[in-house]
């Protein structure tokens, strides 16, 4: 199977001749070198004193948002697209969807 | 030599195929390969996997999947089921997945009409598939055999449709010479996809996105495909005339030669003007036909060769192109720009919405383009109130 590194291809910009047909990409790891995260028009902003880190907001984020690290969620603003899903579905409420401003993008 | 409709041509063809995946939505007058096919599989003939789905929509989006993920898929429709399918037959293009469909032509609503014409697969003329059109049921078997060895092609890479007249061609009885099993089998070999969902150790993403930075070198890289398609349609109709002693180009020459008038057309029409063209030569009339097989990718060269000593033309198109010259026709003159004495072309519609054409209707065509009667209007071939 013929690769074409992505990084090497964004960076590079080549012809039609030398990029892989149908805008397949051949190798992994693509999403680290586009960040989604500035699509979005309302963050999620997580109140940990209210959050019991049941992780229902990890569950449902269709993105993959929604980290866990030591036993806890974080937000990864990075690629949270302000769906509003983990708002919705927390069980206390511990998330609150705020309108974004474009400084704090 | 079996005696079979077109639809069961087509079924024939895919049972000896045998894909991995056929996922179909019946619709007038495609119903009866499909459902000739099911039952194939229902009766373990094949083992193909038949999926049916509530819409084409549906069937074009499962055809796409399975190929995706290293599957050889087929289906087959007609009218508003191909328009249905609008929108992902560009998909299946942009991703570059050799889907093979069987269409049998038919009009497009409104009014609604489920009689022939070729609104239907010409609409869809710039969606980046392959078409190939044909004359009657055993072009249909042959064609369709042809058309996964031309798809699956590595330099291609693109799908393919295979167009027969909707009833006229479908659901008429001829006789058809079948190749046996083994040699479609062997002909047709297996689909070794380039990449592959299922490729768990390779995994790769279909359909990305890609904005202006990328989105332009992919689709040019396309219409290179269909470039290269020309030459492979070629190689394939030589390895299939090695194997059923039936020979195919871009499009078929009939007392062509010393033609003075010419009639271009397409699909079962042409089976009409061959037999008018036997009856005026008789008489001593130099007329002839050129009849389109491929309409995609354009053979504009090898046309305007076939047509340079003719004078006068007459292109008969069954769709139209609503403020514009219809399709064949525009092709036909864009091929003759090149040559330096060019033939005087005229534009004839018939036949829209199964509406019959006759072979006098044909030859009142060949008189007046032998007495020079040519216009740069379109006329419309038995349609009331035109004179
Ligand atoms: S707003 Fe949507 S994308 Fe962002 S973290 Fe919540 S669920 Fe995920
Ligand atoms: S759903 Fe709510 S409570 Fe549960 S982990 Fe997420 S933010 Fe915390």
């Amino acid at each position: 199977m013929e690769r074409f590194p992505t990084e090497k291809i964004l960076k590079k910009k080549p012809g039609w001749k030398e990029i892989p047909i149908g805008g397949i990409v051949t190798n992994a790891g693509s999403s680290l070198l586009k960040k989604t995260g500035s699509w979005r028009s309302f963050r999620p902003i997580l109140d940990k004193a209210k959050c019991i880190n049941c992780f229902t907001c990890y569950a449902y984020c269709p993105d993959n948002a929604i980290k866990v690290e030591n036993g806890k969620v974080r937000i990864d603003y990075e690629y949270c697209k302000g769906c509003g899903i983990c708002a919705n579905m927390c069980p206390v409420k511990a998330i609150k969807m705020e309108e974004e401003k474009e400084s704090e993008k | 030599m079996k005696a079979l409709t077109g639809a069961y041509a087509i079924a024939e063809a895919m049972r000896q195929i045998e894909p991995d995946v056929v996922a179909a939505y019946p619709i007038t007058p495609q119903t009866p390969i499909v459902e000739q096919f099911a039952k194939f599989v229902a009766n373990g003939v094949v083992r193909t996997k038949m999926i049916r789905v509530e819409s084409e929509h549906s069937a074009m989006s499962a055809c796409i999947g399975a190929c995706a993920a290293g599957a050889r898929a087929m289906t087959a429709t007609s009218s508003a089921g191909l328009a249905l399918m609008w929108e992902m037959l560009g998909v299946a293009s942009g991703l570059r997945l050799p889907i093979v469909m069987a269409v049998a032509n038919r009009a497009l609503s409104a009014p609604i009409n489920i009689h022939c014409d070729h609104s239907d697969s010409m609409g869809a003329r710039d969606h980046g598939w392959i078409q190939i059109y044909s004359e009657n049921a055993q072009e249909a078997y042959d064609n369709f055999i042809m058309a996964v060895k031309i798809a699956e092609h590595r330099d291609v890479m693109l799908p393919v449709m295979v167009m027969q007249d909707g009833f006229i061609t479908s659901h008429g009885v001829q006789n058809v010479t079948l190749l046996e099993d083994n040699i479609v089998g062997d002909f047709v070999g297996s689909y070794e996809p380039p990449y592959t969902l299922l490729d768990t150790k390779n995994p790769v993403t279909f359909g990305s996105i890609q904005l202006q930075d990328f989105y332009f070198e992919t689709k040019r890289q396309q219409e290179h495909a269909m470039e290269t398609a020309k030459s492979v349609i070629k190689e394939v109709a030589d390895e299939f005339w090695h194997v059923s002693k039936r020979r195919y180009g871009y499009f078929e020459r009939y007392k062509l030669e010393d033609a003075e008038a010419v009639i271009v057309t397409m699909s079962s029409t042409a089976g009409t003007t061959k037999a008018v063209i036997d009856r005026m030569r008789a008489r001593g009339k130099k007329v002839g036909l050129l009849k389109i097989r491929v309409f995609r990718p354009f053979p504009y060269k090898e046309i305007a060769a076939a047509l340079k000593d003719t004078s006068y033309i007459g292109v008969l198109d069954r769709s139209m192109s609503y403020g514009a010259y219809p399709p064949l026709y525009t092709e036909i003159r864009n091929a003759l720009y090149s040559l330096t004495s060019r033939p005087k072309v005229q534009s004839y519609v018939f036949g829209l919405g199964g509406r019959e054409i006759t072979e006098n209707e044909i030859e009142n065509v060949f008189n007046e383009l032998l007495e020079g009667e040519l216009t740069e209007s379109m006329k419309y071939i038995g349609c009331r109130g035109e004179e």
